[in-house]
């Protein structure tokens, strides 16, 4: 279904939508993978998919403004973070993490910017919703939820006082 | 007239001075260089996202550390960096400064790092690529004459942020030769924007400007007095070459007075902080003790000066 304009879209439930990508995870995922957030809603959900997949996962954060593709068109945006993988990347098994799949050119920089830590053994990325839209030859290997959206919304993943992750849309900036 | 230093749009686009520079501009800078300082521990010290990027350092008076430091944080940009020594070149060849800056641009340059002895050089530049619809060039002061050092003075806000964590409740010193210091003026500026209640300058007569008070700072010819209770003591270089100018009796008699030991330094709070912008004159205005000692942050200044540099290149580039 495709939603058009600003109308409101029928978004699912995140906290159902992790539970479900953590049902597709389990049983998958290496013992020892380490788990890598795109800021921001990529890192909220690699905290939580650490603790709820068995195994041991150190966690990292990845804020991938120094690797876009859209520097030279918009900038840096104004608040970037500091990225911290607390791990050897070298030979690691890692799993990235974000929130919305789209065009992949976030996926694209998270990756080349990983490289710049070292030659992992294998990267998998998972994610909570893959919108379509795909600009690069990125898929993801875990999917929350799939759903067409209009290009003209942004979904947002947000966090809550209360840690609980909810879905909601805005219209997209660029 | 519209600050030079912002397009239209109200962003950054040259770096000229921190005088007069919005707030929230100036803790962006802070801001950026945070992430920066990280990269520096990976196996590959660079990002891409200054790649074919052109930074040209134009030095017309000499530096090592400030040089250095902007190549290196344009290098980590993936910028391609070109230093012009220009006391050398074309300059004694009889070309003007103007002329030299638009043969650079028609070598396709996208940035200009300036170090001039004449205050307003980096302005006069951008003022002219301004006027001549160069908007996509842009200009940073390295240190103009006795003017400005914006990088020094955002390193040395990014230093005293790193370690005090806010400005509002801050007494700062900055002792020494404030007359002919370029880094003290902007350091001066950029703690009084960011709401910092008490700023001290400290110093003999001579070397302190006669209207130093209107720059909102307390003055103290008394390093004791002036000292005491502070949370941050910035100790400035005594240049030398201002001794023949006899404003000084001697270099021994300065160390007295004004001079940081461990004795003076026990004045300040018990957890006050050191900074020095460099070179330090041992012996002169810092006694090695104190210098090397564990209040000293002298030596990440110089390490946060690239992750601020880093971020001054990538804000501007990208405005």
């Amino acid at each position: 279904m495709i939603v058009r304009g600003t109308q409101a879209l029928p978004l699912p439930d995140a906290e159902a939508t992790l539970a479900a990508l953590i049902e597709r995870m389990r049983g998958a995922i290496a013992f020892d993978a380490k788990f890598v957030g795109i800021y921001s809603g990529g890192a909220w959900m690699a905290e939580r998919l650490a603790q709820a997949i068995p195994g041991d996962h150190p966690v990292g954060f990845i804020d991938v403004s120094f690797y876009r593709d859209d520097f030279s068109r918009k900038g840096l945006k104004p608040e970037v973070k500091r990225t911290e993988l607390p791990f050897e990347v070298e030979g690691a098994t890692i799993v990235l993490v974000d929130d919305v799949l789209y065009t992949g050119r976030s996926v694209r920089a998270a990756i080349n910017e990983l490289f710049d830590y070292g030659r992992p053994a294998t990267i998998e990325l998972a994610v909570l919703i893959d919108r379509g839209g795909r600009e690069l030859p990125v898929e993801a290997t875990y999917v929350g939820a799939r759903l067409a959206v209009a290009r003209s919304l942004s979904i947002v993943l947000s966090r809550g006082a209360d840690g609980l992750l909810a879905l909601g849309t805005e219209a997209s900036g660029a | 007239m519209r600050n030079p230093q912002l397009n239209a749009a109200g962003d950054l686009t040259h770096l000229l001075t921190l005088e007069g520079l919005p707030a929230e501009i100036i803790v962006r800078v802070l801001d950026t260089a945070v992430p920066f300082t990280s990269i520096a521990e990976r196996e590959v010290k660079k990002v891409p996202l200054l790649r074919g990027r052109s930074v040209f350092n134009l030095f017309f008076e000499n530096s090592t550390r400030t040089r250095t430091t902007f190549e290196i944080a344009a290098k980590r940009l993936s910028a391609d960096v070109i230093n012009l020594n220009i006391g050398v070149s074309s300059t004694s060849k009889g070309e003007t400064l103007l002329d030299t800056v638009d043969n650079l641009v028609a070598m396709n340059a996208d940035m200009f790092v300036v170090r001039h002895a004449q205050s307003g050089a980096p302005h006069l530049i951008a003022a002219h690529l301004n006027r001549m619809g160069r908007t996509h060039v842009h200009v940073v002061n390295a240190g103009d004459g006795r003017h400005a050092h914006p990088t020094q003075g955002l390193l040395d806000l990014f230093t005293i942020r790193h370690y005090k964590k806010d400005f509002r409740n801050l007494t700062v010193a900055i002792v020494g030769d404030v007359l002919h210091s370029r880094v003290a003026r902007s350091l001066i500026h950029g703690l009084t924007t960011l709401g910092t209640p008490e700023v001290r300058v400290i110093g003999p007569k001579t070397l302190l400007p006669t209207a130093v008070q209107s720059l909102g700072v307390r003055v103290h010819h008394d390093m004791r007095e002036g000292i005491k209770d502070c949370d941050v003591v910035v100790m400035l270089r005594l240049q030398s070459e201002r001794m023949r100018g006899a404003l000084l009796p001697s270099t021994g008699e300065y160390f007295k007075h004004y001079g940081l030991t461990s004795e003076k330094l026990a004045l300040a709070k018990s957890d006050a902080i050191v900074m020095h912008p460099g070179p330090m004159n041992r012996g002169v205005e810092i006694e090695s003790a104190v210098a090397d000692g564990e209040r000293s942050v002298i030596l990440p200044q110089v390490t946060f000066g690239i992750a601020v540099r880093m971020a001054v290149l990538s804000i501007l580039a990208g405005s």
